[in-house]
């Protein structure tokens, strides 16, 4: 199990003898297997460590790019208040960017090397933010949908087996509940408002529906990482059961919202106790994952400009910061 | 594997600012306690991130922040014999004694 996930790292552990290894690699397994927590000091499998920071990492970048869509609007809110709230719900996406890499950094890597990896394509964040905000519905549509979605995985992780993840996942989902009232309350609003409003709304559903379904990953049977993460306790649940815990929450929400899911094979199943729902479509998401969605080169482009561009801010504030401690010397 | 702990990954001069602990006091008549950590060029910078990164809603009246370097852990694993002469002594804790019933206010 150390040996075959991470080669880069595998001298470090020649040192101590299999027996030690064993032993330690026992009580890792019983602290998981007792629902204790493991902190970043205790030893733990190379593999573990690594299934984290990719978690982890892929996490973080995904709430800083996930900025972009929704700031997209900050100019054009239709109200002050509307712009306000926009404004609260982007810091906020910075802010979760923030929890989760000093969380992955308790790990042993470095933060500038995480967004290095980020910027060159290495390490990957949430396909849902390769499509585009078209109207401000979309708006509402993110903070419902996206961000329900984002609720439904993450609040399990508030238990994942991992010290620091877990308690950047506490703040974050405390954080989170805003950002899906207020999409909600959005789209209730244009619902109730003119025909031309409810239809821009209805729009917005249509086009994010599936893209939110995916964000639970692929299904069980084809999902690489699912098994291990469970055993871990990494992962508390598969992508299929809260899709469609997900599904069930959306379906009543939806009829309040006096909107319809774009989907024709949705319907309750009495037998099941749950909703049925029609085939999701994997190709796309395979494509949005290889590069191929609507905005993933944007993206990314516009992370690196932004990154390139607070160069002189990074480095004034370091002038000022030696010069202050040669001064205080 | 005994580096990562709480040590900034980089130094001041390694390019990357250095990493600060960052402890909150939630309201008055309450220690400060841990909220998590930043990257900040001085502790000034710090101060002001940490305002900004774990207070944006009144979660906090006060602030520390301390170079994570400059922290001293007690043991490189947490399930340290350090902590072992605690284990035995139970006669320290008030459950430890019998008393009659109907003894009052002890």
């Amino acid at each position: 199990m150390t040996t075959t996930a991470e080669p880069g790292a595998a001298p470090a552990q020649a040192g101590p003898d299999q027996d030690a290894l064993d032993a330690l690699l026992a009580e890792f397994d019983a602290a998981v297997a007792a629902d204790s927590r493991i902190e970043p000091r205790d030893w733990m499998p190379d593999a573990y460590r690594a299934t984290l920071v990719r978690q982890m990492a892929q996490h973080a970048h995904s709430e800083i790019i996930g900025m972009q869509p929704e700031a997209n609007w900050i100019t054009r809110a239709p109200s002050l208040r509307r712009k306000a709230i926009l404004m609260a719900k982007v810091q906020d996406e910075a802010g979760h960017g923030l929890y989760l890499y000093s969380a992955t950094e308790t790990l042993g890597v470095s933060r500038d090397d995480l967004l290095d990896k980020l910027h060159a394509g290495r390490q990957r964040y949430s396909s849902i933010f390769n499509y585009p905000t078209l109207t401000w519905a979309d708006v509402g549509a993110i903070g419902w949908l996206v961000d329900g979605a984002a609720i439904t995985n993450q609040v399990p992780l508030c238990r994942c087996s991992y010290g620091p993840y877990a308690r950047a996942m506490v703040r974050i989902c405390k954080e989170e509940s805003f950002h899906q009232r207020q999409g909600y309350e959005l789209l209730l609003a244009l619902s109730r408002g003119t025909a031309a409003q409810h239809a821009m709304a209805q729009d917005a559903v249509n086009r994010w529906w599936w893209p939110s379904l995916m964000m639970f990953g692929p299904p069980d049977d084809a999902s690489a990482h699912s098994a291990q993460s469970m055993a871990w306790k990494i992962k508390r649940h598969s992508n299929d059961e809260l899709r469609q815990r997900f599904v069930d929450i959306c379906v009543p929400q939806a009829e309040v919202l006096g909107l319809t899911l774009p989907d024709p094979d949705l319907r309750w199943n009495e037998e099941r106790g749950a909703h049925d729902y029609g085939v999701i479509d994997w190709s796309e998401f395979q494509e949005v994952l290889r590069g191929n969605g609507p905005c993933n080169e944007q993206r990314l482009e516009r992370r690196r400009t932004a990154h390139d561009n607070g160069t002189w801010v990074r480095d004034a504030a370091a002038a000022y910061a030696a010069k202050h401690r040669k001064a205080q010397a | 594997m005994t580096e990562q702990a709480g040590e900034p990954a980089e130094s001041a001069t390694g390019g990357q600012w250095p990493l600060w602990e960052v402890f909150v006091r939630s309201r008055r008549g309450l220690s400060h306690s841990h909220a998590g950590s930043l990257h900040a060029p001085d502790a000034q910078m710090a101060l002001r991130n940490a305002r900004d990164l774990y207070t944006r809603r009144a979660e906090g009246v006060s602030i520390w922040v301390v170079p994570s370097a400059a922290v001293t852990a007690s043991s490189p694993d947490e399930k340290d014999p350090f902590f072992e002469p605690a284990g035995d002594k139970a006669y320290r804790h008030p459950t430890f004694y019998e008393i009659p019933e109907g003894v009052k206010h002890l």
